[in-house]
């Protein structure tokens, strides 16, 4: 990583068809951004607060844990983890296929 | 070896080796000071932020309200996970490619105008002083109960510890301390839990453990609780007494004030490159969340040893912590029916209620009810200690960069040389230090509940100019401003009236909607979306360089040469 700023290809001061692969990949991000969002509210606010009560009816099979309960205290946790990997993932994936990673700046 | 000589050997060691990275990690310029020099690999920031995040109300005080609360307690548990997928989605990425020191900055610098500058650092100012002074009675609660030491000279030994290595080494020097503070606060609820899990279930998981049989019924621990509760009067504990709507709206405020809270944000300023800043969350959501996962099964150790060690036990054969907690005031026994033993029931019970426990009583008193040795109380004071310590250096640093920065270099005084600053930055982070000790020693009577609302200021006055601010080139900064004073006016405003001017209203009948101050951050947030979005139709375009800027942050590639554009 050095402090000098990287030169041509830097997004928004160059040509016009960087600024066109630039807005399709601010587009993927969004899309990506916006699904892994609605799995956030569906565990946390869905299974966790709004639909506790019948998933309370449940109880997960080996365990003592109704399912609403365990979502609420446990799942969601979980998966906001895997959210933040998966986006990770994604984007850095996302990054080489635009060329637009960091990997070249240093 | 008795638990005070414990205690003090696990704290002084804790301390010595806090201070010796302190010495090793000093700040050498301001970028060092206020960013750690932008040099820290995400997985010791995760470890930092995890450590920054985790305060005192976090370690000591949650497991403790979970067991009261019981399913409700869920609010805290994805509240204050749940900020952190926002943060990685929404803010990290695009505030460490902009590459400024702090939140006010990148504010000022996007709604051009010093005036969003300001009012951003008031707000940041506000938010971390209501927080910070909650840090330092943490520290204080700890020393007297464990050191036995007046609690004031509790919150002077841990200003000079705060004050050494957070004048001395900023940024850099907390960062460090905060990764061995991890690890000592973690060690320090892992240990008596997994104990526990395997006193009480035979699990020696924590996670798993609260949801297996009680080996003492055999039941399931979760069915045996809910069983103990029905016949003490207590609600359910598996489903909670709140509304679904105020449950909603309290998770929801605690997430987005996760997100908006100067002190975390700043820590993803710290790691070199955009790709960086994302994984560093995801690192921290997983220490955060170990913690996170296993305090609700504290609680329900906690609540179950609890009911079974005192309940219905007369008041002449009490164990010997429960004389200890009664002496501090945290745990008070009134023998109503005089019949000489403890009742403790709930609001169902024909019988009245003879024993009140203090929340934060429950993790610090818990290896002591469950009888575990010596050395593991001497390692939850350490633990305590550390979460209470990390978050008070981490808050202060931003109150210091907030007045040397924003204030001094920014706006004031713009020729102050970078030797002038950091010196500047040095004396403000010694100020604060005085200042949160003053508070923890003469805490306004409204701390407590004020620490909890630092989320929903945080939550109504920067979450959504900063999203607004990356996601529309079109947001203006009249909308910015505006948007910020009202949303921290009407949530600033709808807490002072329940909980200063008329806490005797302070119930779900007078609420909005059966929304709780503690919920009304949510409601502060969408008057400021609202507010910033209807305000920006109206009002010119930003300029064209400050259009290029958001489409500038919106690449991860150059985040090194960022800030240089705009300064």
């Amino acid at each position: 990583m050095t402090e000098q700023p990287s030169q041509g290809s830097a997004g928004y001061q160059s040509d016009s068809s960087t600024r066109v692969r630039a807005a399709e990949y601010w587009r993927r991000n969004i899309r990506y951004v916006g699904i892994l969002l609605v799995v956030w509210f569906v565990v946390s606010y869905g299974f966790g607060i709004i639909a506790v009560e019948p998933l309370d009816a449940v109880t997960i099979p080996g365990t003592g844990f109704p399912l609403g309960f365990w979502f609420a205290q446990q799942g969601a946790i979980y998966v906001f983890v895997a959210l933040v990997f998966v986006y990770v993932f994604l984007m850095n994936r996302l990054d080489r296929e635009f060329d637009l990673s960091e990997e070249d700046d240093t | 070896m008795s638990v005070q000589s414990w205690t003090f050997i696990l704290v002084a060691a804790s301390f010595t080796l806090y201070i010796g990275i302190a010495v090793w990690s000093r700040a050498n310029s301001t970028k060092d000071f206020y960013i750690a020099g932008a040099g820290v690999s995400p997985l010791a920031n995760g470890m930092a932020t995890a450590a920054d995040w985790m305060s005192a109300a976090s370690f000591i005080s949650m497991a403790g309200l979970i067991s009261f609360m019981g399913y409700d307690g869920a609010v805290y548990l994805m509240g204050w996970t749940g900020g952190y997928v926002l943060l990685a989605l929404l803010l990290a990425p695009y505030l460490r490619k902009y590459g400024a020191y702090t939140v006010p900055d990148f504010v000022g610098d996007r709604y051009y105008s010093q005036t969003a500058r300001i009012v951003a650092v008031v707000c940041a100012i506000f938010v971390s002083f209501t927080y910070v002074s909650g840090q330092m009675r943490g520290v204080g609660v700890v020393f007297s109960r464990f050191l036995e030491v007046d609690v004031n000279v509790g919150v002077y030994i841990g200003m000079a510890i705060v004050f050494f290595y957070a004048v001395l080494g900023g940024m850099k020097g907390i960062t460090y301390t905060q990764v061995a503070q991890y690890c000592v606060l973690i060690f320090a609820y892992l240990v008596p839990a997994i104990f526990l899990s395997l006193l009480i279930t035979g699990n020696p998981v924590p996670q798993l453990g609260f949801g297996s049989v009680d080996q003492a019924s055999g039941v399931s621990l979760l069915e045996r609780l809910n069983g103990l509760h029905q016949e003490l009067g207590f609600s359910e504990y598996t489903s909670g007494t709140k509304s679904r709507l105020d449950v909603f709206f309290i998770t929801a405020a605690l997430m987005v004030g996760t997100a908006g809270l100067p002190h975390v944000i700043i820590r993803f300023y710290t790691v070199p490159r955009v790709r960086d800043a994302r994984l560093s969350v995801g690192w921290a959501l997983v220490f955060i969340a170990l913690l996170y996962t296993t305090a609700p099964a504290v609680a329900v150790f906690a609540r179950t040893n609890l009911i079974n060690s005192v309940s219905e036990v007369p008041y002449t054969e009490v164990p010997e912590w429960f004389t200890t907690w009664e002496s501090t005031g945290l745990l008070t026994f009134d023998d109503v029916n005089g019949d000489g033993r403890i009742q403790f029931v709930g609001p169902d019970s024909p019988l009245a209620n003879e024993l009140t426990v203090d929340n934060d009583i429950i993790v610090l008193a818990n290896p002591e009810i469950a009888g575990l040795p010596n050395w593991v109380v001497g390692l939850v004071a350490a633990g305590g200690l550390a979460a209470a310590l990390s978050t008070a250096a981490g808050l202060l640093l931003v109150v210091s960069s907030a007045v040397s920065h924003d204030l001094l270099k920014r706006s004031i005084m713009p020729e102050i040389t970078e030797r002038g600053e950091l010196i500047a930055a040095r004396i403000s982070a010694g100020v604060a230090v005085l200042v949160a000790g003053y508070l923890g020693i003469n805490p306004p009577g409204f701390v407590a509940q004020v620490v909890a609302f630092a989320f929903g200021l945080a939550a109504s006055s920067f979450f959504p100019v900063i999203i607004l601010g990356i996601f529309t080139k079109s947001t203006t900064r009249e909308g910015a401003i505006l948007g910020m004073v009202s949303g921290i006016t009407l949530t600033a405003a709808y807490i002072a009236y329940f909980t200063l001017i008329h806490p005797e209203l302070n119930h779900a009948d007078n609420w909005w909607f059966g929304i709780s101050p503690q919920g009304i951050g949510t409601v502060g947030m969408l008057l400021n979306f609202a507010i910033t979005l209807t305000v920006s139709r109206f009002t010119p375009d930003p300029p064209p360089e400050v259009q290029q800027l958001v489409e500038m942050i919106r690449v991860p590639k150059g985040a090194g040469a960022a800030h240089e554009i705009s300064a």
